[in-house]
């Protein structure tokens, strides 16, 4: 049977704006991009021009240092721009659906009958190989490398979230197929994690073929770091991939129908957004299509969740491995007196400073404003306790601002990428960009090693 | 109304302004007005805590206005026992007022025009570290003390004490203690002796010069019972245990009255700002020597005695759990804690010299905190190679 962990540190962010378990939009696709910037260390070489047609499957760029890593268009259409940022970086390719709905047929024979390298030169060559991710690192999955096992998370605990058994709940001979499909990769089988309070009602616990684990505590248990840290954790010279579940979903489709087919179910949802709900959406969606959520005014919008997300406007496109857009007004505004109110009832706080932590059950309309200015690490105690890893984070952050390569090993860099040290930057009272130090560090980690 | 004269005069502070040069300076002024309009980056957290230094640290300075205006009062009152001059209580409350606030105003003035002035040559913002450290000071020397010994103090603590470091966050040592240490070791003779902790009465001893209230009505109730008891017992420094905890017994001005300091402590441990391990860790280490030294016939005095005696309580809550030089892993701050009170009783039963063993074992548990985080990180690398291995 499948063990169960309890996690006690952690915050379950008090949000306004949680999505209606409902599909209210269901967008047809109009203008998709691509964007190499998803993808950590990618270096893509571009393989179409501007006014060719594709179709959904059809390669746009590759990697430059495994050129059989390709990226696929998610619909059918003409590329419709290629957007180049500072030094010709390549930043997004823009595809102009046709609403054809074309896709590449790809020849699929059984999982079972695969290799670890025959799957592996498959899933690279429909396009659906950056949906695993490698740690250390959170880059690309390595397809030379032999992984320990691949882990998936089952739990959605972020921010305004998507619910997994509400968006995937069609999806489960898909997700059975992908994960027959990820257990051909490596010896060390596929994990997945799934909340302990739901286990029995999920309709993801009659899954075959994987190790179950069962996880409960708030916010960032479901991350898949932290539930590798407790289960295997990651020890220098070991790699594990990790998949989201629904592009575990996208993979078991390919492998079902032979097709490209990122559709997925996305909650839109935050302070600012207009009847948060879910959406049915290609991947790369564009937010201009999405503009009946988003309220009028100063707003900002982000592909991803209120921790870790991307902002990338009105006019913005989703991220490869988000499933949530969240709306919050932008906070840009000066407030009288702000830090010597008693109260502060509007905003927010995780620490006893205000009595915020006695009204437990409220929501807050948060904003993007600091509350604060940046001051050095003063407060010391306050990141243990939103981070449920045997890891001392301040020694780790601060290894990491050292650009100390034997520390940052020593105190676990291998075992964290961005989102999990998100909560440490949100309760920081600091208000130190810690997301930015750990994402330097993991770099320079890269460029030495 | 506010918000238009600053935006009026922002420019002027603003880079290509006239005033470009003093922008750290208005910040800090602006900044404490009003919480700033800066957004989060784009590609971080989105939304924040609404928590700041500010607000913890202004915390921390509520949580010693009682001791503060407790010791106001009992300025007054010890002037007032030892000249014989039977005021009333609101006068005095005005003595003590009148005798503390050149002490505020110099640690003010001084320190944050330091910070002030070391932000402005960094460009940095001006950090709030200092309204406590300033804070505390006047709270922890003696009320007589000569002011301008009080701005070379409080100039050698923030400069050496915290600038050279890199300021707020970075010191070793907490600076209001160095402050403190840099008087007793600079200055010991007016920095010691039975006299100096009675506003007025080492002044009018050195002078021999005959006072309103005629005769020194018992200048030995000037000594603070710590100095007696250390030697000779509670009962024969002519107070009592009840006396240590209400603090109407003479001594620095915040760190008599342990009832009023208990109200800090509870402020600080229920808002979270300090951190209640250390606290405990304190009194346990402080217990434990203490009843060593009873058992061993080192002194008669019991150990729950010494928790209500000199700097013990004040420093144990105030100036142990200073974030930035405490021990900063949790347990950490066990060893940390419980060390410092050891030590001070320490200090306590067998100098009898320098019976003030708070400041020391403080300052000294200072230096060794990064030490004992070292062990305690340390261990976690271990383990975490173990785990290596073993797979």
């Amino acid at each position: 049977m499948s063990d169960q962990i309890r996690l006690k540190k952690g915050l379950n962010l008090p949000i306004a704006g949680e999505a209606l378990c409902e599909v209210t939009a269901r967008v047809a696709p109009d203008l998709v991009a691509v964007k190499p910037t998803d993808f950590r260390g990618l270096v893509p070489r571009l393989l179409v021009k501007e006014g060719d047609s594709v179709k959904a499957g059809t390669p746009l760029f590759a990697d430059k240092k495994c050129t059989a890593m390709v990226f696929c268009s998610p619909v059918s259409g003409t590329v419709d721009a290629v957007v180049r940022g500072d030094k010709r970086k390549l930043l997004e390719v823009r595809i102009k659906a046709d609403g054809k709905n074309e896709a590449v047929q790809f020849d699929v024979p059984k999982a079972s009958s695969l290799d670890k390298k025959g799957m592996t030169e498959l899933l690279l060559q429909c396009g659906l190989w950056p949906c695993l991710k490698q740690r250390p690192f959170g880059t690309i999955a390595d397809p030379e490398a032999e992984p320990k096992a691949i882990f998936i998370s089952g739990m959605n605990t972020k921010p305004l979230g998507a619910n997994y058994e509400f968006t995937l709940k069609d999806d489960v001979a898909a997700i059975q197929a992908g994960i027959d499909a990820l257990g051909r990769l490596t010896k060390g089988g596929v994990h997945l994690s799934l909340c302990a309070k739901s286990f029995s009602k999920s309709v993801f616990s009659k899954l075959s073929g994987v190790v179950m684990h069962q996880f409960e505590g708030p916010h960032p248990a479901g991350n898949v770091g932290v539930q590798i840290n407790h289960i295997s954790p990651i020890n220098k010279g070991e790699v594990v991939w990790t998949v989201d579940l629904p592009l575990v979903a996208v993979i078991g489709r390919f492998m079902l129908k032979g097709v490209y087919d990122t559709h997925r179910t996305i909650a839109v949802a935050g302070p600012a957004a207009v009847k948060p709900a879910y959406a049915e959406v290609t991947a790369g969606v564009s937010m201009k299509q999405l503009a009946s959520f988003i309220a009028e005014g100063n707003v900002r919008v982000v592909s991803g969740d209120v921790l870790s997300g991307e902002a990338v406007g009105r006019e913005g496109f989703l991220g490869f491995y988000d499933d949530q857009v969240s709306v919050l007004e932008e906070g840009d505004y000066f407030e009288m007196f702000g830090w010597m109110n008693p109260f502060r009832s509007k905003k927010f706080s995780v620490s006893h400073a205000y009595p915020a932590f006695l009204r437990c059950k409220k929501k807050y309309a948060m904003d993007t404003n600091e509350n604060g200015g940046e001051r050095p690490f003063l407060m010391n105690d306050v990141y243990g306790k939103v981070l449920p890893m045997d890891i001392y984070p301040l020694y780790l952050f601060k290894a990491c601002l050292a650009g100390d390569l034997d520390k940052m090993e020593q105190l676990g860099i291998y075992e964290v990428i961005e989102e999990d040290v998100a909560l440490c930057e949100f309760v920081c009272p600091s208000k130190i960009e810690i997301q930015n130090i750990v994402r330097q560090g993991i770099e320079l980690m890269m460029k030495e090693m | 109304m506010a918000k238009n004269f600053f935006d009026k005069v922002r420019p002027t502070f603003s880079e290509g302004g006239k005033l470009s040069w003093l922008h750290s300076s208005f910040d800090a002024f602006e900044t404490f007005f009003f919480v700033p309009d800066r957004v989060t980056r784009r590609g971080g957290t989105h939304v924040k805590d609404c928590v700041d230094l500010k607000r913890l640290l202004i915390i921390v300075v509520l949580a010693m206005v009682p001791a503060l205006l407790f010791g106001i009062w009992n300025l007054g009152y010890q002037h007032s026992q030892v000249f014989g001059l039977g005021w009333g209580f609101w006068q005095m409350v005005w003595y003590g007022f009148v005798k503390i606030i050149p002490l505020y105003l110099i640690s003010y003035i001084v320190g944050l025009g330091i910070e002030f002035a070391s932000a402005q040559m960094k460009g940095h913002e001006v950090s709030e570290g200092y309204l406590v450290s300033g804070f505390i000071i006047p709270l922890i020397v003696p009320v007589d003390v000569p002011w301008w010994m009080l701005a070379i103090a409080v100039a050698f603590a923030v400069i050496i004490g915290k600038e050279v470091f890199g300021g707020t966050g970075m010191n070793i040592w907490n600076p209001a203690l160095l402050a403190r240490a840099f008087l007793f070791f600079s200055y010991p003779s007016k920095m010691s002796g039975d006299s100096i902790w009675v506003g007025g009465l080492s002044k009018a001893l050195a002078g021999g010069t005959p006072w309103k209230g005629g005769e020194v009505v018992d200048a030995i109730s000037g000594a603070t019972p710590l100095s007696h008891a250390s030697l000779d017992g509670l009962s024969a420094a002519g107070t009592s245990a009840w006396n240590l905890f209400l603090g109407d017994v003479p001594g620095a001005v915040g760190e008599t009255s342990v009832i009023a300091i208990l109200i800090g402590a509870l402020i600080l441990v229920c808002t979270g700002v300090a951190s209640w391990k250390i606290m405990c860790s304190s009194v346990l280490g402080a217990l434990c020597v203490g009843w060593l030294g009873t058992v061993g016939g080192v002194t008669d005095i019991p150990c729950w005695e010494q928790l209500l005696m000199g700097g013990f309580a004040f420093g144990t809550v105030f100036m142990a759990t200073d974030p930035v030089t405490s021990a900063q892993t949790e347990c950490g701050k066990w060893i940390y804690g419980f060390l410092i009170g050891a030590l001070c009783i320490t200090v306590r039963l067998f100098n009898p010299g320098y019976p003030e063993g708070m400041m020391l074992a403080i300052l000294l548990m200072n230096t060794f905190a990064p030490l004992i985080d070292h062990y305690v990180v340390n261990a976690n690398v271990k383990r975490r190679l173990k785990r290596a291995k073993t797979v």
